[in-house]
């Protein structure tokens, strides 16, 4: 029943047991595959295309964070195929993305020679930040669609349902039921959303205000109705 | 927000509240039929109801094309901008309409009595230019001045099919549904008598033997798919008729839909019955309100003479067909993207493995088939594998139905048996070019086909004649264009489909679909920056290794194949 699965990364052979993505398998055997929407908390959906790898037999390339290691494979994390998606991918996502606030891509595109300049006259997607609540802000020109606050906010985690999507295509957005601010939402500000965002779109209020340049004073100050405790 | 009558919705309410959330679509399609968009308190009463989170059912309005969330106007004119009609002077014509009426694309009238957008193809292609009004199609809109345009005051266009053979079309020529007493006649639904006399694992065999593979672009072999269904485990298993036609160029499944509904209806039956499923849906785009309406209608029939519900034919089987419409979606023509919205989801593809014969709708074993492919089934029944094979290749059996248009003298619907050549089709059948001009171009497959240049005009129409000339057979687009087609214009309109239609899943797509866009505006207004072939080219090759399912995958195959035959047009200015 529990065979062993054995199939080769990279020219290494690695022994893995049954139902293990090849990420796992290159990450047993010490192989590093860049992943973005990925999260270990979180349902794989294999949105984000960074973790693709090349099987040889395959017809286009697989996702390895949901592609299951299989006997006998013939996998390659870096051929030249899987580089020049991996690099275009992240240099399309740079012209789309305001990534200032996400070192782990910015170091990604570094070490994958993509160039922060490669799409010149590019329609960026930007949207003033929401600050509706007092328990976090939302910049949404920092998301990449990584999924993992609506996940989270859903049947991986919280059974809150307050967020989902709008829009399609490159103009789609996390979003509430029609633009709602977020305390007449589901909302229950377990901030699990705010826990796994890879980019700081969502972001602790108290973070941002700091970052406004305002003391802890003035944070106390800015909003006392807002950030009354309920009685202990 | 209480104040908003929501009386009018009670009764759908009732119908669907049951049902739970593969309701949704259909309620809000109700809702937008009510008050011409989904007001929030009633997107709040249908998510109450039908127990579907709020974020969620925003989410879907938000996702399909056809649900508004803003009050829209009365009557709402789409006019086709996609390739055929676009070549026929579309883009004029909308604009001249919104000027007719004082307002922007997309802006309602003060009065809120018209409101014009720009459309997907409507697949009318053989009447482009056209349009869409209320719940009419029209053709030939450059014909009429805007008011007439706008009051749909044209005369409905008739089909227009020809070839050298009629099997699958042999009912398609009357401009009206075929009732069911007709198709009886001319031997429908003989086929599902013979195979309900025959083992189910038979009628696999069957169609296994007569080598009919699905014409829905993939050209996956159907038998084997019933087998695969018929195999899994698990139950209830469902049988999924893919009427989401909407690949630009295409029109095959309107036509067999609207004019002869009860073939696509016994195919399903039959292939119901051979992998043991008692439930089919038929999912017919929302951009084809008389195919639905006609097969409605046929469904209707055939439950009434007994071909649908319990005990069919007295043969103890059991099968029904629930009717589902699209709302304005290209995604949904992908299987997986479809099962999603009949669960009353965003169009999203879903992962592969697991595929539909084992995990489909609602998880079970799903057969999902295009309308054509179901069509040729009762035939393949009635009168046996063996003269079906008597038509087409031996590697390609059978006929193929092929879509006409572009800068042709008789666009239309062909029926050919495999293997003819492309000449005899454009040239013999469609008349050749229009006007007298050369030919520059052929696009094979539609927006995600390719380029075949005049010089392939020998090229066998098969899956493995295409094959060899590296062409797709894809969903039988044939679209001509004459020498003085600028083909950045074209490329760029093919460019800006698919953007409007990524779903936004996956990122290569997502983001591809949009830069590939921008560097082909700027190619159409010849202004390319340095770099921008091998961005172009990288870009697509990225959407065509990387994405998750075949619309990202195929997004780039026209840019490509225009790259590789006329790389020049791509030189850098610089």
């Amino acid at each position: 029943m529990n065979q062993e699965i054995m199939l080769t990364i990279d020219g290494k052979t690695v022994t893995v047991p049954p139902g293990t993505t090849i990420l796992q398998a290159a990450r047993s055997a010490g192989i590093e595959i860049p992943v973005i929407c990925y999260h270990e908390a979180t349902t794989s959906n294999g949105l984000c295309r960074t973790c693709v790898v090349e099987v040889e037999g395959w017809r286009v390339l697989a996702a390895s964070c949901v592609a299951q290691a299989a006997p006998g494979m013939v996998v390659h994390t870096h051929s030249e195929r899987v580089l020049r998606s991996r690099r275009t991918i992240l240099e399309m996502l740079n012209s789309t993305v305001d990534l200032t606030e996400s070192p782990a891509i910015l170091k990604m595109m570094e070490e994958n020679q993509a160039d922060p300049q490669r799409f010149p006259e590019a329609e960026p997607r930007s949207f003033p930040l929401i600050d509706d609540n007092p328990m976090y802000v939302r910049d949404y020109s920092k998301c990449v669609l990584c999924w993992r606050c609506v996940q989270v906010c859903a049947e991986d985690a919280q059974y809150t349902y307050a967020l989902s999507y709008e829009g399609r295509g490159f103009h789609t957005m996390i979003s509430t039921f029609f633009h709602q601010p977020m305390p007449a939402t589901t909302c229950v500000f377990c901030g699990q959303c705010v826990g796994v965002c890879p980019t700081n779109a969502l972001k602790p209020k108290r973070e941002w205000l700091m970052e406004q340049g305002k003391t802890p004073e003035e944070i106390i100050h800015i909003s006392p109705k807002e950030r009354k405790r309920r009685p202990s | 927000m209480s104040e908003f009558d929501l009386s009018p919705l009670k009764s759908h309410l009732q119908t669907y509240q049951s049902q739970g959330r593969t309701a949704l679509l259909p309620i809000l399609h109700a809702v937008q039929d009510i008050y011409g968009y989904i007001p929030e308190s009633a997107a709040q009463e249908i998510g109450q109801r039908l127990n579907v989170p709020l974020a969620d059912i925003h989410g879907v309005i938000e996702f399909y094309s056809l649900f508004y969330s803003q009050p829209t106007a009365k009557t709402i004119l789409r006019v086709c901008t996609d390739i055929s009609c676009a070549m026929r002077g579309s883009e004029g014509i909308l604009k001249e309409v919104c000027q007719h009426l004082g307002v922007q694309e997309g802006e309602s009238t003060t009065d809120g009595s018209f409101m014009v957008e720009r459309a997907p193809c409507l697949g009318l292609c053989e009447h482009a230019p056209a349009a869409w009004v209320g719940e009419k199609a029209l053709g030939k809109i450059d014909q009429v001045p805007p008011g007439e345009l706008l009051r749909g005051e044209i005369p409905p266009p008739s089909p227009i099919t020809g070839g050298d053979v009629r099997h699958l079309t042999t009912n398609c020529c009357n401009g009206r549904p075929t009732h069911l007493d007709e198709y009886v006649e001319s031997g429908g639904y003989a086929g599902l008598r013979r195979a309900l006399g025959m083992p189910s694992d038979a009628v696999i065999a069957e169609v296994k033997d007569s080598g009919l593979v699905g014409r829905g672009g993939a050209a996956f072999p159907t038998g084997v798919k019933w087998e695969g269904a018929a195999q899994a485990g698990s139950t209830p298993k469902f049988v999924v008729c893919n009427a989401d036609e909407s690949e630009p160029g295409t029109f095959k499944d309107r036509v067999l839909m609207e004019e002869d509904p009860h073939r696509t209806i016994e195919g399903m039956i039959i292939a119901g019955y051979a992998i043991g499923a008692s439930k089919g849906y038929i999912y017919v785009r929302g951009e084809y309100p008389t195919a639905y309406q006609s097969l409605k209608h046929a469904v209707d029939e055939a439950s009434q003479a007994g071909f649908l519900g319990t005990d069919i034919l007295g043969s103890g089987f059991h099968f029904e067909i629930e009717l589902r419409r699209g709302a304005g979606a290209y995604i949904c023509g992908e299987e997986t993207a479809l099962f999603e919205s009949i669960e009353g989801k965003r169009g999203f593809p879903r992962l592969k493995p697991p595929f539909p014969t084992t995990h489909g709708l609602f998880g079970k074993p799903t057969v999902i088939n295009n309308v054509e492919t179901l069509c040729n089934v009762p035939l393949i029944l009635a009168h046996g594998s063996n003269v079906y094979r008597m038509t087409g290749t031996e590697k390609s059996p059978g006929t193929k139905l092929f879509c006409l248009s572009g800068d042709v003298e008789r666009p239309g619907l062909y029926e050919v048996p495999f293997g003819v050549s492309l000449r005899h089709l454009l040239f013999d059948l469609g008349g050749g070019v229009r006007s007298g001009r050369q030919l520059q171009a052929v696009l094979f497959g539609g927006a995600a086909g390719s380029f075949a240049t005049p010089d392939q005009l020998d090229v066998e129409m098969s899956f493995e004649g295409l094959r060899a000339a590296g062409l797709p057979l894809g969903s039988g687009v044939v679209l001509a264009l004459d020498d003085q087609r600028d083909l950045r214009q074209v490329l760029l309109n093919l460019g800006r489909f698919f953007a409007h239609e990524s779903c936004g899943k996956c990122y290569p797509c997502q983001i591809g679909t949009q830069r590939q866009l921008e560097i082909l505006r700027r190619l159409a207004e010849g202004r390319l920056l340095p770099g921008d072939a091998q961005r172009l080219a990288d870009v697509g090759w990225t959407m065509s290794d990387a994405s998750i399912c075949g619309l990202g995958q195929t997004a780039a195959t026209a840019v490509l194949s225009a790259m590789k035959l006329w790389p020049e047009l791509f030189g850098d200015t610089e």
